[in-house]
């Protein structure tokens, strides 16, 4: 771990009781849902972290429990750093409090996460789908999700799949 | 074949109408600017000056549907835009054509999945299927070229 | 095949002022198919007379669920679709895929594939601005620029297919080093290339940079500040001409950058004629960087030879049992990555481009996010605009330098 970002996490650790993990030189913080807002209002005024580079969510699997992993990343112009935090949400409603009052790109970003994945945000303005028309249903990311692969079109099934496409009229 | 020799050494010519139709449509095609994806700069790249597009009557590329024949769907056509291709599609006048450029347009391309339509086919009736990706400018030459070949086969009573 | 339907002012109430429920002021839709909108983009405009009042960005038009195809395919399989992501940066977004696998799989890059890597991908960047500037000069009716600039680009063209066959999607970068090493004809073009340019820049310059009518148009138009511009995540030559000098390629050298002598052009007005500038700038210190890596080119290998991850030539395969092997698995499953989860990111034309690569052990990635600079980019559209009239706002959106493959991915 660079020893810039020490400092770092040792603030982070006396406002909150955190976990860190490190893997091929990314540092990662542990946080429950409870606690965000207040650890990124702290990453933007007080530890110089002001840039959200990105947000985003990983799915487990159907059977695990917490169901999702929601990862916010911050970057620090000033100080040349980077950092991770990845917060747990369970599967069955899964919500999390907005934090676009703080980061003011973090609007679309929540709004990708409740498109693609199904993950409410409490509080957001403007909690519609963004990549999908309005009237879609599901959550296309998720693993239970299909891929909604169609079958290619050989020599040996031409007919066949020729009769089933839907080709426009004039 | 004396009188046609005569009239012609006038400087006079004889042909069917429908010759004549079909020749006029193809000398001043009218594309609508239609560019999705990475297709789209492709055909800006064949109607800059080193493959010249302009020499097929078609330098400017009219944003209004209702002012142009020719649509080049050029680029993969997602869920969401494909009510709206319909629509522009119907908001053209006749007589219209359609290429289908690109592989994404032809037939889904290098994506099958939930996200885009596999050919624009589904949504409008094409007429030249232009293949690569993206195509080379001057594939997309060719295939304005072979829709030339098809204009002039056509006939009136197939086009009410 | 979903329907068209009509929208009332009541479901959008949330976003627009008051003063459009009343009916003081009208909406407007700048549709998808537009000619200034560089690409499936679609506005939806609160306008007083000509003023924009409010302006909401409806994105998702060019949707391909590229994150999701990604994960049925192997590492060496998905490649193909990382081209179609940013289509002008094409180079860039095979390098921040590499760069992603072998951070996890801790893979060696050879020096000369390294050189060659950043060759191809400072030509891309200029290439990328050159359409920039090509497209923004047709919104602000200057239509002589994009014909200049896409005779330039035909040279770049050129030389990327001479090394990979194709124009556009090279899928050149692989991980481990390049696809093949470049012919021998690659030199020659491109000291051709670095001796014509220079010129070339010097039109450009003359055509807009001191023109009445351009600098109307552009100076003082769309205005954001560096704390409100970082806020929003913005990256890249739009966050330099804020006046905050934060370039990946200096701050976390990559590729052997640090080799390199070039300087990162900033501005501090943040309008739309500081980004002009800055990318106008960065022209030249890419030509730069360009002509000093082909000096220092080092003879070599130009990829890996770890054959786990990396194919073994054609003609081992008969001699060599192990190289046989090798091939069979990585041509039948493809190669395994560890567990976990990393991100590693690039300097791309438009800003930060990054790649968080979740891996399960097995030969498919469990979780690709790419974090796209445009998307970000685009947020900050409604504050630059508010105020504004309708034509300072497509001068707006091309200043951004937005590619909608990049914001729908």
């Amino acid at each position: 771990m660079k020893p810039e970002l020490e400092s770092t996490i040792k603030a982070l650790n006396k406002a909150f009781k955190i976990k860190t993990s490190e893997f091929c030189g990314d540092v990662s913080v542990h946080f429950t849902a409870d606690k965000i807002v207040d650890a990124c209002r702290m990453m933007r005024d007080e530890l110089e972290f002001t840039l959200l580079s990105t947000m985003t969510a990983v799915d487990l699997g159907v059977d695990n429990e917490p169901r999702f992993n929601v990862l916010y990343y911050f970057t620090s112009v000033t100080k040349n750093l980077s950092i991770g935090f990845l917060v747990p949400v369970s599967g069955k409603n899964p919500s999390l409090p907005t934090v676009s009052g703080i980061f003011r790109n973090a609007n679309w970003r929540e709004r990708e996460l409740w498109d693609l994945f199904g993950i409410k945000f409490e509080g957001h303005p403007d909690l519609r789908r963004i990549f999908m028309p309005d009237e879609w249903e599901g959550h296309p990311l998720r693993k239970d999700y299909p891929l909604g692969y169609e079958e290619p079109q050989f020599t040996f099934n031409f007919e066949e799949i020729d009769v089933r496409k839907p080709y426009a009229k004039e | 074949m004396g009188v046609e020799q005569k009239l012609a050494n006038m400087g006079i010519v004889t042909t069917t109408l429908e010759e004549v139709v079909n020749w006029s449509r193809t000398r001043a095609l009218w594309p609508m600017l239609f560019g999705l994806a990475c297709c789209a700069i492709e055909m800006m790249a064949a109607e800059g000056a080193h493959y010249d597009m302009s020499r097929f009557g078609m330098e400017l590329m009219r944003p209004s549907p209702r002012q142009s024949d020719l649509m080049i769907v050029a680029g993969r056509v997602s869920q969401k835009m494909a009510p709206v291709v319909r629509r522009l599609y119907d908001q053209m006048p006749e007589p219209k054509w359609v290429i289908a450029m690109g592989d994404c347009a032809s037939c889904g391309g290098v994506f099958n999945n939930y996200a885009i339509v596999p050919g624009v086919d589904e949504v409008v009736p094409v007429d030249v299927y232009v293949a690569g990706c993206p195509p080379r400018p001057e594939a997309l030459v060719h295939g304005i070229l072979t829709l030339y070949d098809k204009i002039k086969q056509e006939k009136f009573k197939d086009r009410a | 095949m979903t329907q068209l339907e009509e929208v009332t002012v009541d479901q959008i109430k949330h976003l627009v002022s008051e003063r459009a429920v009343k009916g003081e002021t009208m909406l407007l839709n700048m549709g998808p198919q537009h000619p200034s909108t560089h690409g499936v983009l679609r506005l939806l405009l609160e306008l007083d007379g000509e003023t924009v009042v409010n302006c909401i960005p409806a994105i998702g038009y060019l949707h391909t669920g590229i994150e999701k195809n990604m994960e049925a395919r192997n590492y060496a399989q998905a490649e193909v679709m990382t081209d179609r992501l940013d289509y002008l940066n094409t180079v860039g977004n095979n390098l921040a895929y590499s760069m992603a696998i072998e951070k996890l799989v801790e893979l060696d890059v050879p020096y000369r594939a390294q050189s060659i890597r950043v060759i191809l991908v400072e030509l891309q960047r200029i290439s990328s601005h050159l359409i920039w500037l090509g497209t923004t000069g047709l919104d602000v009716a200057a239509m002589s620029t994009f014909l200049y600039c896409f005779r330039e680009r035909e040279a770049i063209m050129d030389i990327l297919e001479m090394c990979s066959g194709q124009r556009m999607m090279t899928t050149y970068i692989r991980p481990g080093g390049v696809w093949r090493d470049v012919p021998v004809e690659f030199e020659a073009a491109v000291r051709n290339f670095i001796k014509t340019f220079p010129r070339r820049i010097d039109e450009y310059e003359a055509l807009l940079t001191r023109n009445p009518l351009f600098l109307d148009r552009t100076l003082g138009i769309g205005t954001i500040s560096a704390e409100v511009a970082i806020n929003y995540g913005m990256t890249g030559p739009a966050l330099r001409a804020t006046g905050v000098n934060w370039d990946l390629r200096k701050a976390r050298p990559y590729c052997g950058y640090e080799q390199y002598d070039f300087e990162v052009p900033t501005a501090s007005e943040g309008d739309v004629y500081a980004r002009f500038m800055v990318r106008m700038q960065e022209l030249r210190q890419s030509l730069r960087i360009v002509e000093q890596a082909l000096d220092k080119m080092p003879m070599g290998p130009v990829r890996s030879s770890n054959h786990k991850f990396v194919p073994p030539p054609r003609s081992e395969i008969g001699v060599s049992m192990e190289a046989l092997i090798h091939h069979f698995k990585l041509w039948t499953e493809g190669f395994s990555a560890p567990k976990g989860a990393i991100y590693q990111s690039v300097e791309s034309p438009r800003g930060e481009l990054g790649v968080y690569l979740v891996s399960d052990g097995g030969p498919k990635p469990y979780r690709i996010h790419w974090r796209t600079p445009s998307f970000d980019n685009l947020q900050a559209l409604p504050y630059m605009a508010k105020g504004l009239l309708i034509a300072d706002l497509v001068a707006i959106i091309g200043s951004v330098d937005i590619v909608l493959g990049d914001v729908d991915r």
